[in-house]
């Protein structure tokens, strides 16, 4: 159970695939890989993590009330960043549902601004003819 | 006291294997309070970061990697030693868990050092938030936040190191008494934990702080 000694040489194994990975994601931060960068370097720091976890954390050989506990906080984390994401990113859409022009009022407006237009003209007309 | 209840045994737990099982799971529910702390941390981040990316690009191209580069490697190795440490008590080797607990707390040490380094470099090139701030172009103000993330979040872990090295310094003083062992070593195992969950925290600020649009 959780009394498991683990060999120093897992340990040395985990230490050098951890700066193997540090040396990795600083090799591919300078490729363009566009948004892919951030899912490339998100993706090495989950693996860096779960290698801490399970090894240094000694969660591999715990009991599996741990991996519960664990796991609750990593979904609690997750439904925080979709829910807060889903409020922010999708403002931007109903702002822009509220200030698209409404057809009919545009053309209200577009008719008074004509009529406005004729009006100035004819008076500069007759003006002229006099 | 009979052999049956050890004095290394508190009075509430049935064995050594009840009591060290509830250490391990009061720690980690610990680590979870923690993962929202940070995760609020991290949350606003992604949210400022997706409003201004120019801005973070720009703010993550004055940090210097080769200080969080090294500092990342210095942070594992700490991990490393700290691992080793929770080893040696669990097989009652003193000298070693001495040994390792002191390489922990120094390479702890050579971390802050490596920050005070790189705070002071911002301080000088006006990069702290606040009236002196200044930065080149409309994005300035976007940039300044950047900089209060990013002070907020190193800041906030550099706290958690101090607090790790005051708690090392108990252990090592513990640990140099001789009180861990094969059947008592709890409080090195938590200690370790809670080294080891500083450390995740930095793998995943390393990247997002210092290696933004580098291409």
């Amino acid at each position: 159970m959780s009394h498991h000694v683990v060999g120093i040489k897992v340990y040395i194994a985990i230490f050098l695939s951890l700066m193997v990975l540090t040396g990795l994601t600083v090799w591919v931060a300078f490729i363009n890989w566009g948004f892919m960068n951030d899912v490339v370097a998100m993706s090495i720091a989950v693996l860096k993590m779960t290698l801490v976890v399970l090894f240094f954390m000694h969660l591999k050989y715990q009991a599996r009330l741990l991996w519960l506990i664990a796991g609750a906080g990593v979904i609690w984390l997750m439904i925080m960043f979709a829910l807060t994401l889903s409020d922010y990113r999708s403002r931007e859409w109903i702002e822009s549902a509220f200030t698209r022009p409404v057809p009919w009022v545009a053309s209200e407006e577009a008719a008074t601004y004509q009529a406005e237009q004729m009006k100035a003209q004819e008076s500069e007309d007759a003006g002229a003819h006099h | 006291m009979s052999d049956s209840h050890p004095s290394h045994l508190a009075h509430q737990f049935d064995h050594v294997e009840q009591q060290r099982q509830a250490s391990t799971m009061g720690i980690w529910l610990f680590l979870i309070t923690e993962i929202m702390f940070f995760g609020g941390l991290f949350t606003g981040y992604i949210v400022y970061r997706t409003m201004y990316p120019e801005a973070w690009t720009a703010g993550s191209h004055e940090l210097d990697i080769a200080l969080g580069g090294f500092n990342t490697a210095v942070l594992i190795f700490s991990s490393l030693t700290m691992a080793l440490a929770v080893h040696a008590a669990q097989v009652s080797n003193r000298r070693n868990q001495v040994l390792f607990i002191a390489a922990t707390m120094i390479l702890g040490l050579v971390f802050l050092g490596v920050k005070v380094v790189e705070y002071s470099a911002k301080f000088e090139h006006h990069l702290i938030p606040g009236p002196n701030f200044h930065f080149p172009g409309d994005i300035g103000t976007h940039v300044q936040l950047f900089f209060s993330f990013y002070f907020t979040m190193t800041g906030m872990h550099a706290v958690h190191m101090i607090i790790g090295e005051g708690i090392m310094l108990w252990l090592l003083i513990n640990a140099a008494k001789g009180r861990y062992h094969k059947d008592y070593y709890n409080p090195v195992e938590v200690v370790g934990l809670y080294w080891h969950f500083v450390d995740i925290v930095w793998i995943f600020l390393f990247p997002l702080l210092y290696l933004i649009g580098r291409h």
